[in-house]
């Protein structure tokens, strides 16, 4: 029960940062996924007097991944129940050329207009349509969403050092006494500093190996797979391997520097 | 007779405070059971500190066990705690440990293997009457008990000194009996020699014993 309650401190505050941290990168895949969503859906049409090489195209702005000739058909369709076929015929030679430019990457306001003014220097286009109102509008609620993220990140971190020194304090507190009697029989420094670092590393795995359960099952569970599939995003809620090295490197690295500072800020009191 | 403790024109001041103990000289004879008195804040427990080291000389030179301890590096004194054994009014336990291990902790310092520490700890338990506490935390325990688990923890290395700081200054009158006879056994069975700094010298000591007294700084014997 005492050894329980040796380790429940640090590991308390090691699991609550740990959780912050995964919930942060969760955030962050749902919007690079819904960045992608958006990617997909969004692309400028360009009309064109003549038919364009399509390397001519992809060479104007680098922001461009691929280039689709639109057919005529669609626009035909709805004129053609009272023309003849040859007058058909005729219409599709005189109709400009429709492209669908699809882009690599979800693109900010300046670079839309970039893009626009780019694809316009060449003669041979005539007309950009780019969906700027619409774009405009997404893209303000993505940026939002990505601040609000960010903020979010800072209050972790902010948090994250208040549970640090809090910690650290109890610490300094509770680890000086014993350092001070272990220094009275004549332990070393790494003697006296050895307890701590080794209750630093076990917290550091114990509070790792909670957060891994607590995320596994997160990650399996029904309610959370379908909140994500009502909004059409689909990520890695927790990678088992990835993210928990990253979340042990976090926890290790945070009690070891805990305890680092523990020795560097040890004075000795008789 | 080898001297344990050698001091000559010892003076001894907190850092930036008035001089608490001045021009100090006298010596402590190996095997010997040695008391200093005073009265408060005369400056004993500041003499008993400097002994191991936790307060340097501000003049004069003071060695223990052989080691001069004016310059002492950390490394030898250290290697000279390993050979004394200090008991504190306060007790000094580690309170997340439970009693076993505070009295184990000097035999692992000097790395003993944990077979024979753990051997040491049950005949030092039972030579303290404790041995039915072995896994007891120190806040179970009577300030008595406390003690003497501290007193078994000092004993525990069989050390060549040991220096008690008002060992019974919080204690009632069976558990400072038992505390003084401990001391007495260490001082005449294992030729352990003891200094101690209290405010009484108990009547019922059967041990020889030297008298210093502190007063204005400067240390007298007392015949």
């Amino acid at each position: 029960m005492r050894s329980i309650k040796n380790h429940l401190s640090l590991v308390i505050a090691l699991l609550s940062i740990l959780f912050s941290i995964q919930i942060f990168f969760i955030v962050d895949r749902a919007i690079d996924a819904y960045k992608d969503n958006l990617t997909n859906n969004y692309s400028v049409i360009a009309v064109s007097q003549n038919k364009l090489d399509n390397n001519v195209l992809l060479s104007i702005n680098k922001n461009i991944l691929s280039i689709e000739e639109l057919s005529p058909d669609s626009v035909i369709k709805r004129l053609n129940s009272d023309m003849q076929k040859k007058n058909i015929e005729l219409l599709k030679l005189s109709l400009p050329k429709f492209y669908k430019i699809n882009l690599n990457s979800y693109p900010s306001p300046e670079q839309v207009n970039q893009l626009t003014s780019d694809l316009l220097k060449n003669s041979s286009i005539t007309k950009v349509e780019n969906f700027s109102q619409n774009h405009k509008t997404t893209y303000k609620l993505l940026l939002l969403f990505k601040n609000v993220v960010m903020i979010f990140a800072l209050v972790v971190i902010v948090v994250t050092l208040l549970l640090i020194f809090k910690e650290l304090k109890i610490w300094q507190y509770k680890h000086n006494e014993r350092m001070n009697i272990m220094g009275l029989f004549g332990a070393a420094l790494w003697l006296r500093s050895a307890v701590l670092f080794r209750l630093a590393v076990v917290d550091a795995l114990i509070a790792s190996f909670l957060a891994l359960g607590i995320f596994l099952y997160f990650s399996s569970s029904p309610w959370v797979l379908e909140q994500l599939n009502t909004i059409g995003i689909n990520i890695v809620i927790f990678d088992p391997i990835n993210d928990f090295a990253i979340i042990l490197g976090i926890a290790l690295a945070i009690s070891i520097f805990l305890a680092s500072m523990i020795v560097i800020g040890h004075k000795e009191e008789v | 007779m080898d001297k344990v403790i050698i001091v000559k024109d010892l003076s001894l001041s907190y850092s930036n405070s008035e001089t608490i103990i001045n021009t100090v000289n006298f010596s402590v004879d190996s095997g010997s059971f040695v008391f200093i008195t005073g009265a408060s804040g005369s400056g004993k427990s500041t003499l008993l500190k400097s002994f191991f080291g936790a307060l340097k000389p501000k003049q004069g030179s003071l060695v223990v066990g052989g080691v001069e301890l004016n310059n002492v590096s950390r490394s030898k004194l250290n290697f000279l705690r390993r050979h004394i054994g200090v008991v504190f009014q306060d007790y000094k336990l580690v309170q997340e440990w439970n009693i076993e291990k505070n009295i184990m902790l000097p035999l692992l310092i000097n790395g003993y293997i944990k077979s024979v520490a753990q051997n040491q700890v049950d005949k030092l338990l039972k030579h303290v009457r404790l041995n039915h506490q072995a896994g007891k935390y120190p806040q179970e325990l009577s300030g008595g008990e406390q003690q003497r688990v501290a007193m078994a923890r000092a004993l525990s290395h069989n050390p060549i000194l040991i220096l008690a700081d008002e060992p019974t200054g919080n204690l009632d009158d069976y558990s400072s009996e038992l505390i003084w006879k401990l001391l007495e056994g260490a001082n005449e069975q294992l030729k352990t020699t003891v200094i101690v700094v209290t405010h009484h010298i108990p009547e019922t000591l059967s041990v020889n014993y030297k008298h210093y007294h502190i007063e204005y700084g400067s240390i007298n014997e007392v015949n």
